[in-house]
């Protein structure tokens, strides 16, 4: 369900809890909310500590495999069968293009989502947490306006943080290894400039893959009065999930975990695209959103703030 | 985000208490009814998009079995997925448990060495794609977890490119026609190497039509007419309007899930891009030349089996039995090899008496394999009850 629905199935019994409101005051424009939350969001020292360890993850990786081939051999050459580690880290030496991917690979299954969790869980809860909460409904946004504004900001910071990954993984892999025309997973070459493109297309489709945590974060944090507990739970969820997702005698519900599918942003490298599980994944990241979406908004919507 | 609309104020008003509480409950059926919109259209939509079977002109088993002998597709493209089931423990773990040392040791074996890569279709299901543009021009890749393998002929070149760990196998293009016998991949090998077995010991009818990736199929039944195969049937379903095998489907005596299922779930007949099958090695992978180490690893497996003393085949049709004498003691039984591995072979093998002696029985969900205690192997897609009894007679 996209947000416009969800807006216009709500009204009646929400308002209530508010003095009926005077038409010139709602017409606060809407930016004005939206670039506050955003603002708060992104200078607490929190989100910058997150996105610093972010951005050092691709450091990190790509220093290991400078110096693991600084001999002249290859990634797990000594090894080999090669072909450990994350995805596309063979190819890294070759062209640093591909440190986007082996870096995006790397933090996709913990990191991202970690860092998506607890800018999530502590949307709703840490307001509340912090007694601020009342204060921001005190503004004559509503309620559902103010959830679709924290979820959005959620979403802008998952955007962010993987653009993040990604230039730091491409700037540390232009200062470290050549780069050049790329040989797709598939066999057949691509200019840089597509592979640029190609870069910045799985960036989106990263930060896509994780809008279904961001929902449950969401939804999570408006269970709960306190942030950490929001924040530990949306992390507790995520390792569970990932943990089932490795149990092969579940594979029958493995397809409805959101992380079942992260990794198929790599097929956008193959050679023609392979589409049938990134629209899988995208499907899937869709539900999520609208299920824990608007099972946040019935629940953010009817609970009695205390604080 | 929608304005409210202002009237709900006074609506709030008049509401009572009760009310209020069954309207804010309501809430919560919107994510209900969305995780139930969901699951209906998940078990809905495949049903739905079934359109039913084609309906096609009638065609009789002969005419279908001509009609794929002439089929001359050159170009096409599309997506196989193949799903092997023997029965076996895993092959990867497998494989890798008792070649690792050997092909590691043994001369560096490239790890995009098709003969290494493509006995992993053995078991499991794998996404395949597949293109092709007349005799010169294939591609075989084997998608992989955020890897690939791919396979490419181009004129007299074969490249095997194997993205995970970077590494490139080279040989030229006679080896190429080897290679593809040994490993079936698209339906239509799966179908010819079924066709072949077609003799008067097999029924052969035309089972009403089917749709495959979205185009529209006759179904072919082969059916053994022995009782002693283990195979039950094999259904391959021919594309109407180019005689193109579309899918192959082999399902054991013994029932349960197909031991090979293998269908394009997605195909194009046009020409594919020429780019396709243009391949430079990247800068930096490992090339390894066919010749230089590939070649004698090959060669070694026919040696071996010319020291076996004379292949026999007993019997005919689906029914037949290839045995032949190791010469020597029979599978050393697991006490004597001791240890996991002994443990292993005793968990594969079942222990038979007849009047032949004593032997084992390895069971696969197709292929059966009696070993003898004094060193004959029978060998074929037969029960177990047809390889004791053929060793019997052979007494």
């Amino acid at each position: 369900m996209s947000p416009v629905e969800t807006s216009a199935v709500q009204g009646r019994g929400e308002l209530r809890d508010q003095p009926p409101p005077t038409r010139s005051r709602r017409t606060t424009p809407r930016g004005t909310l939206f670039a506050n939350e955003l603002l708060t969001t992104f200078r607490r020292w929190r989100t910058l500590a997150l996105l610093a360890v972010l951005a050092a993850v691709p450091i990190l990786v790509g220093i290991a495999i400078k110096i693991e081939t600084s001999d002249g051999g290859g990634v797990g050459g000594g090894r080999g069968g090669g072909g450990e580690g994350p995805a596309f880290i063979s190819q890294v030496t070759n062209n640093g293009l591909f440190l986007v991917f082996t870096a995006l690979a790397a933090t996709l299954p913990f990191f991202l989502p970690m860092a998506i969790g607890v800018i999530a869980g502590d949307a709703i809860a840490g307001e509340a947490n912090a007694g601020t909460l009342r204060y921001l409904l005190v503004a004559p946004a509503g309620r559902t306006r103010l959830l679709l504004t924290k979820y959005a900001t959620v979403m802008t910071f998952c955007v962010v943080a993987t653009l993040v990954v990604a230039i730091s993984a491409l700037a540390v892999g232009a200062l470290l290894f050549p780069l050049g025309d790329l040989t797709t997973i598939s066999g057949t070459q691509i200019t840089f400039a597509e592979g640029l493109g190609r870069a910045f297309l799985i960036a989106l489709v990263v930060a896509a893959s994780l809008t279904g945590v961001a929902a449950l974060g969401l939804f999570v944090s408006t269970l709960t009065g306190s942030g950490i507990a929001a924040m530990a739970t949306t992390v507790g969820l995520l390792i569970t999930v990932q943990i089932l997702d490795q149990i092969p005698q579940l594979h029958a519900l493995q397809p409805y975990f959101f992380s079942h599918y992260w990794l198929s942003f790599a097929d956008l490298m193959r050679e023609p695209v392979y589409w049938d599980e990134l629209q899988k994944n995208l499907g899937l990241q869709a539900l999520y959103a609208a299920v824990f979406g608007s099972a946040a908004w019935a629940r953010f919507t009817t609970k009695d703030i205390t604080a | 985000m929608a304005p409210y609309e202002s009237d709900d104020s006074t609506l709030a008003e008049e509401a009572d208490d009760l009310r209020a509480g069954r309207r804010k409950a309501a809430r919560y059926v919107v994510p209900v009814a969305v995780v139930g919109v969901a699951a209906a259209t998940i078990g809905l939509v495949p049903a739905l998009a079934d359109s039913g079977d084609p309906d096609l002109p009638k065609i009789s088993a002969q005419e279908l079995i001509e009609k794929i002998a002439a089929s001359d597709v050159q170009q096409l493209s599309g997506t196989v997925k193949i799903t092997t089931d023997l029965g076996l423990p895993d092959f990867g773990g497998l494989g890798d448990a008792f070649t690792g040392g050997a092909s590691r040791s043994g001369g560096d074996g490239s790890s995009a060495d098709p003969s290494t890569k493509l006995t992993e279709l053995a078991t499991g299901t794998h996404t395949l794609r597949v293109a092709s543009d007349g005799p010169d021009k294939q591609k075989v890749s084997v998608l992989e977890d955020a890897a690939e393998y791919s396979l490419i002929h181009n004129g007299k070149d074969v490249w095997g490119y194997d993205s995970k760990s970077n590494e490139v196998f080279h040989g030229t293009a006679d080896e190429s026609a080897k290679h593809d016998e040994e490993a079936p991949a698209t339906p239509k090998d799966f179908a010819d190497d079924a066709l072949k077995a077609v003799d008067d010991t097999t029924s052969v009818t035309v089972d009403g039509t089917a749709q495959v990736a979205g185009r529209d199929a006759y179904r072919l039944v082969i059916k053994p007419k022995d009782d002693g195969s283990t195979v039950g049937q094999i259904t391959v379903a021919v594309d109407a309007r180019t005689g193109m095998p579309l899918k192959f489907t082999l399902t054991p005596s013994s029932g349960g899930a197909a031991v090979v299922d293998a269908g394009f779930t997605q195909v194009s007949f046009a020409k594919p891009a020429a780019s396709t099958f243009d391949f430079t090695p990247p800068k930096g992978a490992k090339v390894t030349e066919e010749d230089s180490t590939a070649a004698p690893r090959d060669k070694r497996g026919p040696e071996e089996l010319g020291g076996l003393d004379g292949l026999n085949v007993i019997g005919d049709g689906w029914d037949s039995i290839a045995t032949f004498d190791t010469g020597g003691q029979g599978i050393p039984s697991g006490s004597e090899v001791g240890g996991d591995f002994g443990g292993f072979l005793d968990s594969l093998g079942d222990k038979v008496s007849g009047k032949f002696g004593e032997g084992t029985v390895f069971k696969t969900r197709l292929i059966n394999a009696l070993i003898t205690d004094d060193g004959k192997v029978y060998v074929g897609a037969v029960t177990k009850d047809a390889l004791v009894k053929a060793a019997d007679a052979a007494k």
